[in-house]
């Protein structure tokens, strides 16, 4: 079998494996459904995310060490994982083969000759290993975090984190539409535009270029083409008087340029090259090139000083706006199990798993809910999704493949056993606007709030009120027996005031419960009788019952079903904050 | 430049004449049927609601005593259930051979079983088993809950109970809705319902758990209906026995059966801890709802007059709150 068959059977296999992996991340009890299947697998082998996590954690998190043997990989074989492995990949390299079929053979060359503009690539991965340059430099000199913002901005552009969120955030809920296949309701996701304004592009560019985002963006390539400068194999060229014709360079992936010195940092070892040349005169293997080879990328030291430190720049400034301080953004409601804010962007690669795998829809990509530094990484909006959060699921922080959302045991989300000190979870507060409540606001029974809220004791309660109803005029009696008024000269609509929260009230006596109503007729409920009967003349009023609700805050879990279930459908009249969430405790308003 | 065009020019100005004469042509035609000169009016056009057939097979108020009520004491939900359906003349009484069945259970929340604020799965797996037993062509479990519905039904054990019982699981989805209207309602006009499992359906059973709801006062057979509703549903709280009182009307289901085998006294209609239930080892069936609910508020020891959508209902001659008339069959299990 030809080399060249091989690969693409590689990358068919690796393509099919990843959509695989996303179609399979859903709950359910299916054997296609979420049972155990390593879908992180591929985030995993991405050594960029896990380097990355290394440098601002310090510790490489159980499955990332995957990201090892890809950088074994590498440094033996040079790219392979760029042009055998990747998904993402192996998609730009399908459609810029698909985009060159009907080309003349000299321009299919022109377009895969090397770019000086390919450099940029190193200069992203810069800016982004400059970010966390900066997180490292702090931590390295003990410096709290607050004050200097911390955070992983590799997710933003890495190719895995880019293709999972786009693919299962975008691609997967345009495809299953009404939610026939993947999920019982359709899938919102708020930043769905943003995300899609990079992979869009990045796939349409193939027409232009072959593989434009591996040449010119992708960080991770980048990261590799650094480290394949002493590959053990590598392309060479035995024959450095070969008559330089460009077949060689015709399908060459990487525009590495085989025919002339071989760019080794390029390389990703698709091995067209090989096929192509009618000479036999290019090979894979221990020697190097007879023509020469450029070992290193072209990039500078001062490019090196001034991108690095562009990033470290960016990251002081997105300091200054003190997301991580004392500006935190009250609607950043993490997900149950996240760490602390700084921690928590430190780790999260933004690849959208949790917000796949989230039953109920409630997490989403932020756009700025949680500020520039964090465009991408989960925050729950109550009013998206099928219900709020639900308090005794864990399955976020079971995905999560870097622990920025920590797996947590079912008892330590609701507190009990062993976790019976601390209590449940919380991920934020629900607060009451009287303004807009129904009870409170507009004389109208309501508490779904109330009725709602999971946990027991209910973190709302209610207090009954009787509020009086606005009427054109008042009410007297014109005759009366223990459990029937005629009113004086009335004309109320019948039976609007026998809804059963209706009640009338005769010369301080008790309210009474109103069970049917004519224009000039009220009856009241037989058990309830009035004592003494009314007089001709009495004043009769209308009250309204009222169950008005309350938050009591300390048993609040910020689960947002209240807010979800609120029937002010626009701006809830109970909605949850961020106020009071375990894992930061600077941002507990309660004594105790 | 000649002054006389040739023969081929002409043809060539002609054709272009034709083409340019037919495009002007459908472009006017088209302008004029497309012509609107009113605009458009506020609001859209109503879509018919439909008017849920009847699904009761006795008028209630007709029913011999006997089989109106069986209330069973016991703690076991399928010796329970066993016995009281034998005192209303056995399952074939209400379900005939080659039927589709809908069992509408409570599956609101999701909460294992333990904490009653759902149907107890034991119930469902038994209650499909007779209906196929009688021969039904189809069983069918169907609710539309308040939290996520695929883990509703997978965490209450409903969904993987009914399905190893031969029942199919409809779990509600955006084109499960079809506008429907209560014909003597007031309140539910043209309101989206999830009818999708009441199509083709010939007898509905109820199968609801007792529970205390602060809203209403409780959560009994007729509010069991509430979760066939569909959209913003929640705004029917502001109106709550009115609105429970007109499901009883939108649906007159062939049985009732009200688990109050353990009640849930406090903090309803979530609960959420043991602490909120209550051994009350009742099971109650029935063709009359309102006798059914009369029976299930004594469980919560609660009067029917806290309640009003009761009284409504029996005012409306959906049956009878006496319990002298009903005459219950009630049996003790050991």
């Amino acid at each position: 079998m030809r080399i060249r068959t091989i690969r693409r059977i590689s990358q068919i296999f690796f393509v099919i494996l990843f959509f695989w992996f996303c179609m399979v991340s859903s709950l359910g009890r299916q054997w296609w459904q979420l049972r155990g299947w390593p879908v992180n697998f591929f985030l995993e082998l991405d050594p960029l995310a896990g380097l990355g996590m290394a440098l601002t954690t310090g510790t490489i998190y159980k499955g990332m060490a995957w990201g090892l043997a890809t950088l074994g990989m590498t440094f033996f074989l040079g790219r392979v994982f760029c042009g055998w492995v990747c998904p993402f990949g192996a998609i730009h390299h399908f459609l810029g083969y698909i985009a060159r079929i009907k080309q003349p053979a000299p321009e299919k060359v022109r377009r895969n000759r090397y770019h000086p503009a390919q450099k940029i690539k190193y200069w992203i991965l810069m800016v982004l290993l400059g970010t966390i340059v900066f997180d490292l430099s702090r931590r390295l000199m003990g410096l709290p975090p607050g004050r200097m913002l911390s955070s992983l901005q590799i997710g933003l552009l890495d190719p895995m984190p880019l293709l999972y969120r786009s693919i299962n955030l975008i691609v997967l809920p345009l495809v299953d539409g009404s939610g026939q296949w993947f999920s019982t309701a359709p899938r919102w996701y708020e930043a769905g535009f943003s995300i899609g304004l990079v992979f869009i592009p990045a796939l349409l560019l193939n027409f232009k270029t072959p593989r434009f985002f591996c040449r010119y963006v992708c960080p991770l390539g980048a990261l590799l083409g650094i480290l394949s400068r002493w590959p053990l194999f590598r392309i060479y060229k035995s024959d450095a008087a070969c008559k330089t014709c460009p077949s060689c360079e015709r399908h060459c992936e990487g525009a590495c340029q085989p025919a002339d010195q071989l760019r080794l940092s390029e390389c990703v070892v698709c091995l067209n090259c090989r096929e192509d040349c009618r000479e036999g005169s290019i090979r894979y293997g221990l020697k190097t090139s007879a023509a020469g080879e450029i070992v290193a990328p072209d990039i500078q030291r001062r490019e090196i000083i001034v991108t690095m430190v562009s990033g470290v720049a960016g990251m002081a400034a997105l300091g200054l706006e003190g997301r991580q301080g004392p500006n935190w953004p009250t609607h950043r409601v993490r997900p149950p199990g996240s760490l602390s804010e700084s921690e928590f962007l430190s780790r999260c690669l933004r690849c959208g798993q949790c917000m796949r795998i989230c039953p109920t829809n409630v997490i989403q990509p932020s756009v700025l809910t949680a500020g520039w530094e964090a465009i991408w990484t989960p925050v729950l909006n109550f009013r998206a999704g099928t219900s709020g959060c639900q308090h005794t699921c864990i399955a976020c922080g079971h995905v999560c493949p870097t622990a920025a959302i920590r797996p947590l045991t079912r008892d330590e989300r609701t507190g009990q056993n062993r976790f019976i000190e601390q209590g449940p979870l919380r991920i934020g507060t629900a607060f009451l606007n009287r303004g807009r409540c129904l009870p409170w606001a507009m004389n109208t029974p309501c508490i779904v709030c109330q009725e709602n809220c999971p946990v027991s004791p209910k973190a709302i309660f209610t207090r009954v009120v009787f509020n009086p109803v606005k009427l054109e005029r008042s009410l007297t009696v014109a005759s009366a027996d223990k459990k029937e008024l005629v009113i004086d000269d009335a004309a109320l609509p019948p039976g609007r005031y026998a809804s059963g929260d209706y009640y009338c009230q005769v010369d301080g006596q008790s309210p009474k419960q109103i069970v049917r109503q004519t224009e000039q007729i009220i009856s009241i409920s037989v058990a309830h009788a009035f004592d003494p009967t009314p007089q001709l003349g009495d004043d009769v009023q209308l009250l309204i019952r009222l169950q008005q609700p309350f938050v009591t805050a300390e048993r609040c879990i910020g689960c947002g079903i209240c807010e979800h279930e609120c029937p002010v459908s626009g701006q809830r009249a109970i909605r949850v904050t961020a106020e009071n969430e375990s894992r930061e405790a600077r941002h507990g308003f309660l004594l105790s | 430049m000649s002054s006389v065009a040739s023969n081929s020019d002409r043809r060539a100005f002609l054709a272009r004449l034709v083409k340019t004469g037919l495009l002007a042509t459908a472009t006017g035609i088209a302008g004029f049927k497309l012509y609107d000169g009113i605009g458009p009016s506020p609001s859209s056009a109503d879509q018919t609601a439909l008017i849920l057939p009847q699904y009761a097979i006795h008028d209630p108020s007709k029913l011999e005593r006997q089989k109106r009520l069986a209330v069973v004491h016991g703690s076991d939900r399928k010796q329970t259930l066993n016995r009281g359906l034998t005192a209303l003349g056995g399952i074939e009484a209400f379900v005939k051979k080659g039927e589709r069945v809908l069992i509408k259970v409570n599956a609101a929340f999701a909460s294992p079983p333990a904490l009653s604020a759902t149907t107890h799965p034991d119930l469902v797996t038994e209650l499909v088993r007779f209906c196929l037993k009688a021969g039904a062509a189809e069983v069918r479990v169907a609710d539309n809950p308040i939290n996520d519905p695929a883990t509703c039904f997978e965490l209450t054990g409903i969904g993987p109970a009914a399905r190893s019982a031969g029942a199919r699981v409809m779990l509600p989805r955006a084109t499960s809705f079809q506008p429907v209207s209560v014909s003597e309602g007031r309140l539910i006009k043209n309101w989206p319902v999830f009818v999708e499992p009441l199509k083709g359906v010939d007898k509905v059973i109820g199968v609801a758990p007792v529970k205390d709801h602060h809203r209403s006062g409780a959560s009994l057979s007729m509010k069991n209906w509430y979760g066939l509703l569909g959209g913003r549903r929640n705004i029917f709280h502001q109106e709550i026995h009115d609105t429970i009182f007109e499901l009883a009307l939108m649906i007159r289901p062939t049985l009732m059966i009200l688990d109050g085998t353990t009640t849930m006294m406090t903090n309803g209609p979530t609960g959420g801890s043991l602490a909120d239930l209550k051994q009350t080892d009742t099971m109650i069936l029935g063709t009359d709802p309102v006798a059914v609910d009369t029976y299930g508020a004594g469980l919560l020891e609660k009067s029917i007059d806290t309640l009003p959508f009761i009284a409504k209902a029996e005012a409306a001659g959906l049956g009878t709150t006496d319990l002298d008339v009903i005459d219950p069959v009630v049996q003790h299990l050991g």
